[in-house]
């Protein structure tokens, strides 16, 4: 096992906790210098150059290497952070590494090359915190993913970990837990929002003959674009079961379960990699540090069903049922996994909970807004510059975490709108930019929060077309047991399709936005009942797209490919035949260094041409 | 043969302790040793955890992880997330159906490719997304299908040509 370099302890007692916490910090403490790598794809490559370069230059006692997780800033991946200057280097390749050892840390240089540039100013910038990207972010909870290897849990502990649980257990009771996590404004960071405090409660209260509570973690991210749990997971899992031991003391469970993708192969390694140690250093199974409580984890990886992010689903899915949703009259928090008590919470919800226990209520419900309290972290994608993952406090506008945090919009293309809250969320046209971000607000304008997707959408994005994504979807992961969002979905998905294609009749609009009240009103589980969100949301924001598909044939975005035609600009084409000798379909002639024509009889819309084209010559009208 | 691959089955539904509600977990298994999940490995997971057929093919076919058929030797999982379908990632699926002449979900007739499409890798700064093997291809275009095809295998050239004219229709 790779946690205490071989030396097992178990820890009995609080004391025993804090004094291993005084030997990590020390043993950290006797470095330099620390370099944190991290990003998913290209950082273990210069992970193992740099212990490779470290141990042949006799420095590996000196400088402490951390393969950290997610920092965040995944556009500029593979990151590279040197403390404790905090000196960020982006981009970085395996090559790299041998000139950042020699220059950086010997020579206490800086490597220019490798600094990030702000493209606001051109000038380059030395310090992470000093960067836009972080600056304006609040990361409290995905903060320490930079500071910790995720496989070493005395990584965790010396900075502070297991220090929330210590309390719990010893200094307060488990009412006073649920009182501290209700004041604090805590609401269920899955998309709901629910009062995760009054959810524990009910779970607490509800009568358990046998005493058998469950407590389960959702990490079955479904909505596209969203990958805030993952990264949480992956570089923190610590915090997540830390969160998940005090709630299960405070609500008097004593088992518990993580409900993970598959498609996160590593989110699943490196959680039960924690969960190990967790269990030999005494945080899990009998006894916790002496306490008395018993409590252990359990993972199970979903089968990639979109609707088991939806609690009753995944909690059938638990119970090796297909994952079908039934109706809410009874609560899980009085009858849930095998008909027990169960309290279930998503990935950021359990990683605020320590936050919550150390620094108090008071201080967690100074952040946010008058109904939102804290931070939220959200995976800001799409045709945006900076893309990554961004924790902001409740209350932030849109535009500032679209400009100030995101660095505005790729290719210098006009922003036409933001798409919150997953495939069931909606698009907000760029004219609300300036609404806050929280709960009610984004509800109020017809999105929602959801799990924090956030995809940016520029010019080029056709909101039918989207539209119909989102609907298609929907379609297929609908689970087919209710007839409003089984037969519902298929209707609208049928309107978008012929709206696309070109043969949107009059009424078309209204008989959507019809089918959209009725999926409300009458789907089974929350799936169904925002289902039709993106359509509602864009024909409010976005008619007149709707209008030019169906009464012009036209396709204003260019997306749409029955409505477009490509075709080559004589005065941008230089003739050099790239598109010719691309095409798969021969649909491009031309002389040598004379403009080209396209036979639009040939023509397939691959759009091939438009991407090989390096002079922009390529016309979608 | 067969006898072995019982056995592998039995294994596996042992390794978690004959549990019905761990039937996922125990398909997941069964798939990552098989490349699918055939038949019989059905029948024998119902047989073994005392559950009737209906129950374990029912889970098999509602969650979209599982594999009824044999994969190809490759496979091509194009993402379809949010982030990936606004940077493209539609042109590229269509250009992948074009060149290996399948539907996603399908296997070439040489059982060189299997085209699948996820909801999201959770990659989004590197979309469009194309991962073959275990391998990302990021930022893809439909311009650089072919030569991602190319680096799996040489028959994609032999394919393009025969598919070249009967285009497959979106």
């Amino acid at each position: 096992m790779q946690g205490g370099q071989g030396k097992m302890v178990r820890l009995k007692s609080r004391d025993e906790l804090e004094q291993l916490r005084k030997e990590a910090k020390q043993k950290r403490a006797a470095f330099e210098f620390m370099v944190a790598v991290g990003c998913e794809h290209g950082a273990e490559r210069v992970s193992a150059v740099f212990k490779e370069e470290l141990q042949r230059r006799g420095l590996s006692k000196r400088i402490a290497l951390k393969t950290t997780g997610c920092h965040g800033f995944c556009e500029c991946g593979p990151l590279v952070v040197l403390h404790p200057e905090k000196i960020l280097y982006v981009r970085v390749k395996p090559d790299d590494v041998p000139e950042i050892v020699e220059k950086s840390l010997i020579g206490k240089e800086v490597v220019e090359r490798l600094l990030y540039v702000d493209p606001a100013t051109g000038k380059k910038i030395m310090r992470e915190d000093d960067v836009p990207f972080y600056k304006k972010q609040m990361r409290l909870v995905l903060g320490n993913n930079g500071l910790i290897d995720p496989t070493e849990i005395e990584d965790y502990i010396a900075i502070g970990g297991y220090s929330a649980l210590a309390k719990a257990l010893f200094e307060i009771t488990p009412e006073q837990i649920i009182d501290e996590v209700k004041r604090s404004g805590l609401r269920g960071r899955g998309g709901a929002g629910f009062p995760t405090g009054r959810k524990w409660e009910a779970c607490r209260n509800a009568p358990a003959p046998d005493g058998v509570r469950y407590v389960i973690c959702n990490a079955d991210e479904g909505d596209p674009g969203a990958y805030m749990d993952r990264s949480l997971l992956e570089g923190n899992p610590h915090s997540v079961i830390e969160g998940m031991i005090i709630g299960a003391f405070a609500i008097g469970a004593h088992q518990g379960f993580v409900y993970v993708r598959h498609e996160y192969p590593l989110a699943v390694k490196n959680l039960g990699i924690a969960l190990e140690q967790a269990r030999q250093y005494g945080l899990l199974g009998k006894d916790i540090l002496g306490s008395g409580f018993d409590f252990d984890i359990e993972i199970c990886r979903g089968g990639g069903a979109f609707v088991c992010g939806e609690s009753t689903a995944l909690i059938a899915s638990l119970e090796g049922k297909i994952g079908e949703p039934r109706p809410k009259h009874i609560h899980t928090t009085t009858s849930g996994l095998h008909g027990k008590p169960t309290n279930l919470n998503n990935v950021e919800t359990w990683a605020n909970v320590p936050l919550i226990i150390n620094r108090g209520a008071d201080w967690y419900s100074k952040i946010g807004t008058a109904t939102s309290k804290g931070t939220k972290i959200f995976s800001l994608v799409g045709k945006v510059n900076n893309t990554g993952l961004v924790e902001v406090p409740m209350g932030i506008t849109l535009r500032e975490i679209v400009y100030g945090i995101g660095g505005g919009l790729r290719d210098g293309k006009r922003l036409k709108a933001v798409q919150t809250g997953g495939p069931s969320g909606g698009c907000i046209p760029a004219s609300l930019l300036d609404t806050q971000v929280d709960f009610e607000k984004l509800t109020e304008i017809g999105s929602m929060m959801g799990s924090g997707g956030m995809i940016v959408m520029d010019e080029d994005t056709c909101m039918v077309d989207l539209a119909r994504y989102f609907v298609k979807f929907l379609t297929e992961e609908s689970c087919g047991k209710c007839t409003p969002c089984r037969e519902g979905l298929d209707r609208m998905l049928d309107i978008l399709t012929r709206i696309v294609e070109g043969k949107g009749r009059d009424g078309d609009i209204e008989l959507l936005e019809e089918l959209g009240v009725v999926l409300k009103e009458a789907s089974l589980c929350g799936l169904g009942k925002t289902a039709a969100n993106p359509v509602l949301s864009t024909i409010r924001y976005f008619r007149d797209e709707y209008e030019a598909h169906i009464k012009d044939k036209r396709c204003p975005a260019g997306v749409c490919r029955a409505l477009i035609t490509f075709s080559i600009d004589e005065e941008k084409c230089t003739g050099c035949g790239a598109c010719a000798k691309a095409c798969p379909q021969n649909a491009i002639t031309g002389a040598k260094k004379q403009p080209h024509k396209i036979d639009t009889d040939k023509c397939i819309k691959c759009g091939i041409c438009r991407t090989v084209c390096k002079f922009d010559a390529i016309k979608v009208v | 043969m067969e006898e072995k691959r019982l056995e592998k089955i039995d294994r596996i539904v042992e390794t978690h302790g004959c549990r019905k509600e761990r039937v996922i977990a125990i398909l997941q298994d069964i798939q990552d040793e098989f490349g699918y999940l055939p038949e019989d490995a059905l029948r024998r997971v119902a047989e073994r955890l005392g559950v009737p057929l209906i129950q374990v093919y029912g889970v098999a076919t509602f969650f979209k992880a599982f594999r009824l058929k044999p994969r190809g030797r490759h496979l091509v999982t194009v993402c379809m997330g949010t982030a990936c379908y606004v940077r493209g990632a539609p042109a590229v699926l269509g250009e992948l159906k074009r060149l290996l002449g399948i539907e996603p979900g399908e296997t070439t007739d040489d059982m060189e490719f299997t085209l699948e499409t996820v909801n999201c890798l959770g990659a989004c700064a590197l979309g469009p997304v194309v991962v073959v093997d275990d391998e990302y291809h990021e930022k893809m275009t439909p311009g650089k299908v072919k030569k991602v095809l190319r680096k799996y295998s040489t028959i994609d050239a032999r394919r393009t040509r025969e598919n070249g004219q009967a285009e497959v229709a979106r």
